[in-house]
């Protein structure tokens, strides 16, 4: 059995409480959502918050639903909720594609959608499918609420747009009429981080691209994404030419480190493989094949 | 599907005899009411944790436990300066710093001088919880000074090379074993050497040289090691729960560390979740909490966290090893050497018999028939931890199997002949038994060619290999892998196996009560095996007692007989053989009660299932509970026979019993991602008589899922720091149910002609026989991109660097 180090635990009754609680421990305070990155961090005593504020029963964080022409989930959403909200799936297949592999069950039934944007993680799958599809994240404080684009939120590993005391509300995409997508993973096991993950969406109009993301994860692109290989696409016939063209601009905007899961050599060839294959599905889709 | 002779059932709908038959263990652990170390709670118990060293190689300049004392709840601190200090009346050492190994060297219980793997016990703390324990582990302050590791095997030996152990004075990283040798060879050196060189002059001949690696891996048996200990004070009694494979063998070995008195030591294993070999040895953590006993006057647990598990306890493998094999072009194989360098860490710990420093690696020659075989094995000090013999190996035949099949799939690949073709030229042949090998081991029993072709048979071979050349011409890759495997297991005859000079014979005790009820006190201690099913079903076969009126007990050294404990396949071969030799001791005392019951003599009796009758009037009988009950009762009895039923035995058994099988292994490989999917995986077993098929496909069905991830992703690695890269299972991977294909079991049936029922050990037969096979599957499935080799485990990195044609060193940090 591992030990965390000791800690106190509080649990808040809304966003606005979570803020106040937060403000009032300071620092060495964090926010408990689904718990499966912070409490084996804890366990490991990586992590040794002194001050555990749980936001499990803030249901106001809780909900997929559409707002005009964004799809809007919040940030207490499980992965399985993701994986089988027919919403997501009748506009982003690359959420249900996604979410099939990331972790496992157990993780997905508590893990969060906001809690793993925070967490920012380098491997993260749902930041290459949020950088992917262009999304913004709404962060809450004691004086209100900022919008921030997802290729603008992370600083670093671990490290996001979201201070000291302040929550991660939602997490919002719009809805792109004509859009494929799709979601490319190589992991050594089921259950693992990926070696490399590529998700695109694409759409086709006239026969040649007329908007498209990339998105990357575990291969150091920053952002998740791969801006370049994107701006090439517009404008051009989804041929396997183009497409091939496009995977090895996003495998050039990675940067991979070398570590257990591979050598950096094999994760850049990744990055360039499994963006070709989501960008074929995505654009075939878009395409309505 | 096994096909199950009819035997009769008893009134709870058991087979009175060998069938398939619910494990009567599952009742408690289904239910959640197994009774395992960490459930042990005695009286005022204590807790503690261990203090491991960060550093794999380090002078250790001070220890200040001062603030860890002065945290509230802390009871002790103890470190290896302490240790030394408590003298010890024994042979082994005159303080408790240090142990023996089961290699009969040394191991730090806590370092004194310096640390010698990351993850080496340094400091031990006992407290009133567990979180307070672990709380003070921060409050240490120790002052390190980093030292070179060493931590690849291939530079151990090099002169510039930091000494591990100069507490023995060592001036190099080499190993001398308990006879003096600093390498361990058989076979005909001379003879294999000119075989060899013969071909190579030879046209007609080739000659396939290939390094192959077997990787470090772990065990990880889902309970990690753990014990409490109370030495009561007052009668001088040790009580130890631990989870030990072999609780008479660590009874012996405390007796010798500790210097108490073996009759006042109890080790009682519980119920022990998993073991394959991870919980054969003896740990610090285990003599830790009997000093913490002693300091105390409490009870005192310990229980390792996963993180140690893997990074302290006894890892498996690390063998480089180097083979040549000869054949003709024919495919007729001529010779085989081998040269390994073999990794054992930081202290020599392999738990292994003495006279087998290098297990039972030698076996290495396989099952094909060919007269010249020679191998040396040479061991170096790490800095990694120690072991070495674990995971389910057979006392290192995994190594052998492996070496032996990839390299008979090289062969086959230079010779452009089919892997399955070459293995049914090679096999040895049914008149060839008992077969005496190149390395002087005397296979019992087998029909290799047989077992081969039903294998071959399910899997639809010829079908495969033509799905394979359609797909291939659509650029697609599939792979078959066979491997054909022999063990031997059940160590062993006592005069040629021992460990630490205690011969590795069991014993065993059976009475029947007055009502016909039995118990059944074994020295083997299961950890997951199921010997409290298996071993009524063989007395109920011996003596027709229902399986459901057996009592099994094992597991307590106060409640059983001496022996050597569960591991190398061994319980079936030695302590299943004692127990059909006690049940016949037992039958044979019935029939002479019998006779003097029926007025008869005892040659005048003959035996049927439970019963013994009068010949040629089987209406004039007594049953076996009818003579449990005469036994005790007033019935006079011939001269020199005792009252009542029972009897005691210890078996020595004459020779190891040799399973084998043949495995075929399908994959579908990713070329573009280097991805593996096992298709298929076909395992027909020949383990002799089965005592319980279900029992059997159950421990071939783990097996498998064990090969499968040491093929594809379990792995132990260090960075050039001396990091461990496996220290916890985001790191070290186990296969899940999606990585393991449905599998397809086939048998045959040679019993062995030397073990009283005919049945060999089967325990470690997949562990052993599968990685073979995955790996011959993954490189059949990219051979047309040259590959003729690549080092477990091949993951998707490994697999697309192999297409490519990039090197790949799988032991170390990932460059």
């Amino acid at each position: 059995m591992q030990t965390p180090a000791p800690t106190d635990y509080v649990r808040a009754t809304s966003v606005a409480n979570a803020i106040a609680l937060l403000e009032e421990h300071g620092e060495e305070s964090r926010l408990l959502a689904g718990g499966h990155s912070l409490l084996p961090m804890m366990k490991l005593r990586v992590a040794r918050p002194e001050m555990l504020i749980d936001i499990n029963e803030l249901d106001e964080l809780r909900g997929i639903k559409i707002e005009g022409d964004e799809i809007v989930i919040g940030a207490m959403v499980t992965h399985r909720e993701v994986l089988e909200s027919p919403v997501l799936a009748e506009h982003y297949a690359i959420f249900r594609e996604a979410e099939k592999v990331i972790a496992d069950p157990l993780v997905r039934n508590r893990g969060t959608v906001g809690g793993s944007m925070c967490q920012a993680d380098p491997s993260e799958d749902l930041s290459a499918v949020g950088s992917a599809l262009k999304g913004t994240v709404v962060i809450e404080n004691s004086s209100g609420r900022r919008t921030v684009e997802l290729r603008d939120f992370h600083e670093g590993p671990y490290t996001t747009k979201v201070e000291a005391a302040e929550i991660l509300v939602e997490v919002r995409f719009p809805i792109r009429p004509g859009a494929g997508s799709a979601y490319e993973k190589v992991e050594r096991r089921v259950g693992d981080w990926p070696v490399c993950s590529a998700g695109a969406y694409v759409v086709v109009s006239g026969g040649v691209v007329s908007d498209c993301g990339i998105g990357l994860t575990a291969v150091g692109a920053e952002h998740f994404c791969a801006p370049d290989a994107e701006a090439f696409l517009i404008g051009k016939e989804p041929t396997e030419e183009n497409l091939r063209a496009a995977a090895q601009l996003a495998s050039d905007a990675s940067d991979p480190s070398p570590d257990q899961r591979g050598p950096a050599d094999y994760k850049k060839h990744l990055a360039n493989e499994l963006t070709y294959r989501a960008l074929v599905r995505a654009a075939a889709a878009s395409q309505g094949a | 599907m096994t096909a199950i002779e009819e035997v009769p059932l008893s009134p709870a709908g058991n087979p009175i005899g060998f069938g398939n038959m619910k494990r009567v263990e599952d009742q408690r652990f289904v239910r959640g009411q197994g009774n395992y170390v960490d459930d042990v709670n005695l009286p005022g118990m204590l807790h503690s944790a261990i203090l491991r060293s960060p550093f794999a190689h380090a002078k250790i300049n001070s220890i200040d436990t001062s603030a860890a004392e002065a945290l509230p709840g802390v009871v002790a601190v103890i470190t290896g300066k302490i240790l030394e200090g408590i003298p010890r009346p024994s042979l082994l050492g005159d303080n408790f710093a240090w142990m023996p190994t089961l290699s009969y060297d040394t191991q730090a219980v806590l370092a004194t001088d310096k640390v010698r793997f990351q993850g080496q016990e340094v400091a031990f703390v006992i407290a009133t919880s567990r979180y307070i324990a672990k709380d003070a582990l921060e409050l240490i302050d120790v002052d390190y000074e980093p030292l070179p590791p060493v931590m690849d095997a291939k530079k151990a030996m090099d002169p510039d090379a930091a000494v591990i152990r100069d507490d023995k004075g060592q001036t190099d990283n080499s190993i001398t074993d308990v006879h003096g040798h600093k390498s361990w060879e058989s076979g005909n050196a001379i003879g294999t050497a000119e075989a060899i060189a013969k071909a190579e002059a030879d046209p007609d001949c080739v000659v396939v040289t290939q390094d192959v690696m077997y990787p470090r891996v772990h065990p990880s048996p889902m309970e990690t090691c753990g014990s409490v200990a109370y030495l009561d004070k007052v009668t001088g009694q040790l009580t130890l729960y631990t989870t030990s494979q072999a609780p008479h063998a660590h009874r012996t070995v405390y007796a010798m560390v500790a210097g108490l008195p073996e009759h006042k030591i109890r080790v009682i294993s519980p119920d022990v979740g998993g073991g394959f070999g991870n919980k054969v040895g003896v740990y610090p953590g285990y003599v830790l909490s009997i000093v913490g006993s002693i300091v105390t006057g409490k009870p005192v647990k310990w229980i390792e966290d996963r993180n140690e598990n893997l990074v302290s306890t006894s890892f498996a493998r690390d063998y480089h090893m180097k083979g040549t094999i000869a054949a003709t072009k024919e495919g007729k194989i001529l010779a085989v050497d081998v040269d390994v360098l073999a990794d054992h860490g930081a202290f020599n710990g392999v738990a292994q018999p003495t006279n087998y420093p290098a297990g039972f690696f030698h076996i290495f020659s396989g099952s094909y028939d060919y007269p010249n075989a020679h191998c040396k094995v040479t061991p170096v000090y790490t800095n990694k931890a120690p072991g070495g013999v674990a995971y389910a190996c057979s006392f290192r035949i995994t190594e052998a199997v492996y070496l032996i099949e990839r390299l008979v799939d090289c062969l086959a690949a230079e010779l452009g002949m089919d892997p399955a073709e070459l293995r049914l030229k090679n096999l040895l042949r049914p008149e060839q038994f008992p077969y005496t090998s190149p390395t002087g081991w005397v296979y019992d029993s087998g029909q290799y060619e047989k077992t081969m072709r039903v294998a071959l048979e399910m899997a639809g071979y010829d079908e495969l290999r033509r799905e394979q050349a359609e797909k291939r011409a659509r650029g697609e890759y599939m792979g078959i892998g066979i491997s054909f495997f022999t063990e031997g297991v059940g160590a062993g005859p006592r005069k040629d196996m021992d460990i630490l000079g205690l011969g590795m014979a069991d014993g065993i005790e059976l009475r029947v009560h007055p009502t016909g009820k039995a118990v059944l006190r074994l020295s083997v201690q299961s950890q997951g095996q199921a010997h409290e099913t298996t071993y009524a079903q063989i007395v109920a076969h011996e003596l027709g007692i229902p399986p459901e009126d057996i009592e099994v007990v094992h597991g307590d050294t106060d409640q059983t007989p001496f022996g050597l404990g569960t591991y190398g396949s061994r319980s079936t071969p030695v302590s299943g053989a004692a127990a059909a030799v006690v049940s016949r001791k037992v039958k044979d005392k019935a029939r002479i009660i019998a006779a003097a019951a029926l007025e008869c003599s005892p040659d005048d009796l003959e035996w049927e299932l439970g019963r013994w009758f009068v010949k040629g009037d089987k209406e004039r009988g007594k049953t076996i509970q009818d003579i449990a009950l005469l036994s005790h009762g007033s019935l006079e009895l011939p001269e020199g026979v005792e009252g009542h039923l029972e009897a005691m035995t210890v078996y020595n058994p004459p020779n190891l019993t040799y399973p084998y099988g043949c495995y075929i292994c399908v994959v579908d490989v990713d070329p573009g991602t280097g991805q593996v999917k096992v298709r298929r995986f076909i395992a027909v077993d020949d383990c002799g008589t089965r005592i319980n098929p279900m029992i059997v496909e159950g421990q071939v069905h783990g097996g498998l899922a064990d090969g499968i991830g040491m093929a594809l992703m379990e792995l132990i690695a260090f960075d050039e720091d001396g990091n461990c890269l496996g220290g916890s299972f985001m790191d070290y991977l186990l296969p899940t149910s999606m990585e393991c294909p449905d599998y397809e079991l086939g048998e045959t049936v040679t019993p062995s002609p030397h073990h009283p029922i005919g049945a060999k050990g089967v325990g470690e037969s997949a562990t052993v026989g599968s990685p073979p096979a995955v790996v011959n599957a993954v490189i059949d499935a990219i051979s047309p991109f040259g590959v003729r080799h690549a080092d477990m485990p091949l993951t998707p990195a490994n697999v697309w660097r192999a297409i490519q044609g990039r090197p790949v060193r799988v032991d170390m940090a990932v460059e």
